[in-house]
């Protein structure tokens, strides 16, 4: 009899908390933090309009599909950069910056300040469209 | 402009082993109808099935096996192919919580048995039906932790 409990514990567990990621995973949230980032951090160079920089791992299949996204928005846009970290190799970063899981996507403006924060992976129609408001 | 590190591993179709999760939930659902006492034939069969695929690769898992033998030639060729580090390290999870059910059955305690392969169940149930990345989830966990020990260790010495 407990098992049955349980089986049904789990299937509305893995059902809610599933259908509350679909919902919110891959949207665009405004930055919390107003810390800038440093390219000699990253390691690498911004662009003169926007960079995304995204932390990835290993094991993270959604980590893939969102640096095709980003490579494909970042080759077709001018002046605007896609920097991928493995953040296992760079927890520093991801300590600071408050990253728990991959993909994170952080949008960054000419200035280098953080605009927007995306985690899970993003829709493209979204990533141009943040892109269409950084330059405000 | 992208720099990004490709890795380099074994390509898998991302079909099977979310075929193999959805064979996986109902593994573990049996398991808990039938209780610690019976369920531990079941829970050793899945256990055994979580161990060849995270320690001997993905192409050494049951469920996996019967996908690539019977299920997909019935399907057509997938859109794509996917890197199987996130499913094993999936499995590798699954193995530690189907190790607790087990000691929660040869130790007499079915509060742990019932909590790990609930647990186990609630995580083949995501991925079956939403495809959820485990690894996403809590690798960085594990790599932190590991970190802070690793440190902690260095500076007691």
């Amino acid at each position: 009899m407990t098992g049955a409990w349980v089986v049904a514990a789990a299937v509305l567990l893995a059902l809610g908390f599933g259908l509350y990621r679909r919902v919110v995973d891959g949207r665009l949230r405004p930055a919390t933090a107003d810390d800038g980032l440093d390219p000699a951090r990253i390691g690498h160079e911004f662009g003169h309009r926007a960079t995304f920089v995204q932390f990835s791992s290993e094991v993270c299949a959604p980590c893939r599909t969102t640096a095709r996204v980003l490579g494909e928005v970042s080759a077709a846009t001018p002046g605007v950069a896609h920097v991928e970290i493995d953040a296992a190799q760079r927890l520093d970063l991801a300590d600071e910056l408050g990253i728990t899981r991959t993909p994170t996507v952080l949008l960054l403006d000419s200035k280098g300040v953080v605009r927007n924060r995306i985690v899970g992976a993003p829709r493209k129609p979204d990533v141009l469209q943040a892109l269409q408001l950084i330059d405000n | 402009m992208t720099t990004a590190s490709t890795p380099t591993a074994a390509l898998i179709d991302p079909r099977g082993p979310r075929f193999g999760a959805a064979v996986t939930s109902v593994v573990l659902a049996a398991t808990l109808l039938t209780g610690p006492a019976l369920g531990l034939v079941l829970l050793a069969l899945q256990t055994g099935a979580f161990a060849a695929g995270a320690l001997l690769g993905l192409r050494y898992q049951p469920y996996g096996w019967f996908f690539r033998r019977f299920v997909r030639p019935r399907l057509g060729a997938p859109d794509d192919l996917e890197d199987e580090r996130p499913p094993r390290f999936a499995q590798a999870v699954g193995l530690g919580f189907a190790v607790l059910g087990i000691l929660g059955i040869v130790f007499a305690v079915p509060v742990l048995f019932y909590v790990a392969v609930g647990v186990a169940l609630v995580a083949a149930l995501l991925n079956a039906v939403f495809d959820f990345c485990l690894g996403c989830e809590v690798y960085l966990l594990g790599q932190r932790l590991l970190g802070r020990r690793a440190a902690a260790a260095g500076s007691a010495r």
